[in-house]
């Protein structure tokens, strides 16, 4: 995974709430068995018309997001459906941060998987957010994840938000969540050794 | 270890499993149950061979395909070449890493969360973990059951554990006897109108109430899957009685002495009289009505008296935009009843409702009758199982003279990953549980309800009341 550091990248906006993993990539891009590819198939029904061609009222369409690496977005984003193909979509397409108010926690967690940052924001953040990156051509945002800070271009948005320290040692130095566990491989099989005694409810 | 506080059912099964705890850190927790299909494993399994990882347990873990399984003649080869390729990478992942697998002409067979509590496997104090949201449905047991990435699948084969923050608990308690005519189904979808979709974010809910523990397994487990579409992490019902008889007997339950033993345990998984939950919601079970999804998340539901709500009437912007986009893509106009609404496709089936008592609901209601012209109407069972209880209870002639399709069993039009779609424009009565902007097929428009309401639906062809029919 590559770490995540500090990022500069142009917003896009996603004014909506509740936007589904359904949505993020629609069934019948699932059935991949790899997990790159899926950028092209991004917001499938949103991007593309229903004869194939491109949606030029979606967001994402529009010229000046062209190239967007931080998307700004409503609550509660990437509800329903555990489909990490929902995360490598994003990545895959050059999404490395994605801000908003709530998330759902399959989706957060995902993202963690894949090197993206979820950051929550307080609603009226995400707000000014959305509004500038409609009002101002080039619109950039500043992501430092060592100072979990991030601030735009004239520093007129400048805020802090909150990760655990865990997630933000794995994102900054690229670990994979698998190698760390290993590391506990006593403490896995001792448990093992155990288990009939925790509570005894875990046997089969 | 002794605890001093009351404990909540969550917090016992929560502490029972922790392998390894930081500040700092999310939980290290063992995992008891780990359900595989074809969809969300490929790239887990991958992610092993390319580091050169085994599976821990196989003894804990067991693989279904499902998604995707075409639900007709199942002597018919699988037309989609990629789906096709989806469950040939199942079945030789299962090989080579020894992992038992129920394939598509098995027969325990199955959607993943109906034959998991069919074989017994599904127990009371597990964690239970599966690549699928819907694996909620399992908290119906007292179990903890929660939705999965696909890394953290690999994660989870790779070490038999899972990396999770504590979350919050909530308890939402159905007070008194449901009205006749009020099903599982309609508590649950009562409950996300009430909470939202997001209501319940960061939280395990356990439903208390007499409505909740008068209900079967079936019902519960419908109530317990739909969990996640109020936001929540995880659904769950503290085991009794009706939880231990629906175990007893079964491949997978323990024998003998050991079922004796196993029920003395698995009584202890209530919450402490007195302990604390971090959100509570009281429904009067009484004030429940046959529900009705009108837009284009579970939270757009009203009761069938009601009439299609106005955007002027949202409580801000935000939600009246959201209200006016979920219209438009309903092709629906505030304020007609929802019982004007007529239809086009029912499906009846899902890991929602497609057990043994919503396919016989549906019968009850279509016996001697006949599916409306206008609509196509089709009945999936949850499994093979499912299936073969209800021919042996002729539940499948009913269907059929009344105009049903009757299928084989797997996840179908829940999510259209297999040929039973709707085409753009087409209204379908579902008994699934997601009723997204394109989720039973592009431009398809979904409306969620009950078995008995799917089925009066399709011989009316539009929706009414089942309390008057
Ligand atoms: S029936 Fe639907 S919701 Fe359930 S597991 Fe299958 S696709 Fe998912």
């Amino acid at each position: 995974m590559e770490p995540f550091i500090k990022h500069t990248g142009l917003v896009a906006p996603m004014d909506r709430a509740n936007v589904d993993t359904d949505q993020i990539i629609p069934k019948q891009f699932l059935k991949r068995i790899e997990r790159t590819g899926y950028g092209q198939f991004l917001f499938n029904d949103w991007r593309f018309k229903e004869d194939g061609s491109l949606n030029p009222e979606f967001e994402l369409n529009k010229n000046r997001y062209k190239g967007a690496s931080i998307l700004a977005a409503g609550s509660n984003f990437g509800s329903g459906s555990s489909r990490e193909h929902a995360p490598w979509a994003l990545m895959d397409y050059g999404f490395r941060c994605i801000i908003a108010p709530s998330f759902a926690d399959i989706f957060y967690n995902n993202c963690f998987q894949n090197g993206i940052l979820p950051i929550i924001a307080p609603d009226n953040i995400v707000v000014d957010i959305i509004n500038k990156s409609r009002s101002t051509s080039n619109y950039k945002l500043n992501v430092d994840l060592k100072n979990l800070k991030a601030w735009d271009q004239d520093e007129d948005i400048v805020f802090q938000f909150k990760l655990d320290e865990f997630r933000r040692n794995s994102l900054m130095n690229g670990l994979d969540d698998i190698g760390i566990t290993m590391q506990h491989e006593s403490d896995i099989s001792n448990f093992e050794k155990t288990r009939h005694k925790h509570g005894g409810v875990l046997r089969d | 270890m002794e605890y001093d506080q009351p404990r909540t059912l969550f917090e016992k099964i929560w502490q029972s499993h922790v392998v390894r705890e930081q500040a700092g850190e999310p939980a290290l927790l063992y995992v008891d149950l780990h359900l595989v299909h074809e969809v969300t494993s490929p790239q887990a399994f991958d992610g092993l061979r390319i580091a050169d990882r085994s599976v821990r347990r196989t003894d804990l873990t067991v693989a279904v395909m499902d998604h995707n399984t075409p639900t007709w003649d199942l002597s018919l080869p699988v037309k989609d070449p990629i789906a096709k390729q989806q469950l040939d990478a199942l079945e030789k992942n299962c090989d080579e890493f020894g992992v038992e697998l129920y394939d598509r002409f098995s027969p325990l067979q199955g959607i993943v969360h109906i034959i998991a509590p069919e074989q017994g496997r599904t127990q009371p104090g597990k964690i239970i973990v599966c690549g699928d949201s819907h694996t909620s449905t399992h908290g119906a047991f007292g179990a903890f059951a929660l939705g999965i990435g696909t890394s953290e699948v690999e994660h989870v084969l790779a070490t038999q554990t899972l990396r999770q923050k504590k979350p919050l608990t909530m308890e939402i308690n159905i007070d008194g006897q449901a009205p006749t005519g009020v099903s599982a189904k309609d508590i649950i979808l009562g409950i996300i109108g009430r909470i939202g979709v997001a209501g319940a974010a960061g939280h395990v809910i356990e439903y208390t109430g007499q409505a909740i523990t008068d209900l079967s397994m079936e019902g519960r487990m419908t109530v317990c899957n739909m969990s996640i579409e109020a936001g929540a992490r995880a659904g769950m019902v503290a085991p009794d009685q009706t939880t231990f008889d629906y175990i007893r007997g079964r491949s997978h339950a323990p024998k003998d002495s050991e079922f004796q033993n196993a029920t003395e345990q698995w009584s202890r998984l209530r919450s402490d009289p007195g302990s604390v939950y971090d959100a509570r919601v009281t429904i009067e079970a009484k004030d429940l009505e046959p529900f009705i999804t009108w837009g284009t998340n579970p939270g757009m539901v009203i009761p069938v008296t009601d009439k299609i709500p106005n955007p002027n009437n949202a409580i801000d912007e935000t939600e009246k935009e959201s209200w006016e986009r979920a219209l438009r893509y309903m092709d629906l106009k505030p304020d007609i009843p929802i019982t004007d609404v007529s239809i086009d496709r029912v499906f009846i089936g899902s890991c929602t409702n497609a057990r043994i008592e919503d396919i016989r609901a549906a019968a009850t209601v279509a016996k001697g009758k006949k599916v409306n012209d206008q609509v196509y109407a089709m009945v999936v069972p949850g499994s093979v199982a499912v299936k073969e209880q209800a021919e042996n209870e002729g539940l499948d002639r009913i269907l059929i003279e009344a105009g049903f399709d009757w299928r084989v069993a797997g996840c179908s039009m829940c999510l259209g990953m297999n040929p039973d779609i709707l085409q753009p424009k087409e209204r379908c009565a579902s008994t699934s549980n997601r009723n997204f902007e394109g989720r039973q097929g592009k431009g398809g428009r979904t409306h969620l309800v009950s078995p008995q309401m799917a089925a009066a639906a399709a011989i009316e062809g539009k929706f009414v009341d089942i309390r008057d029919w």
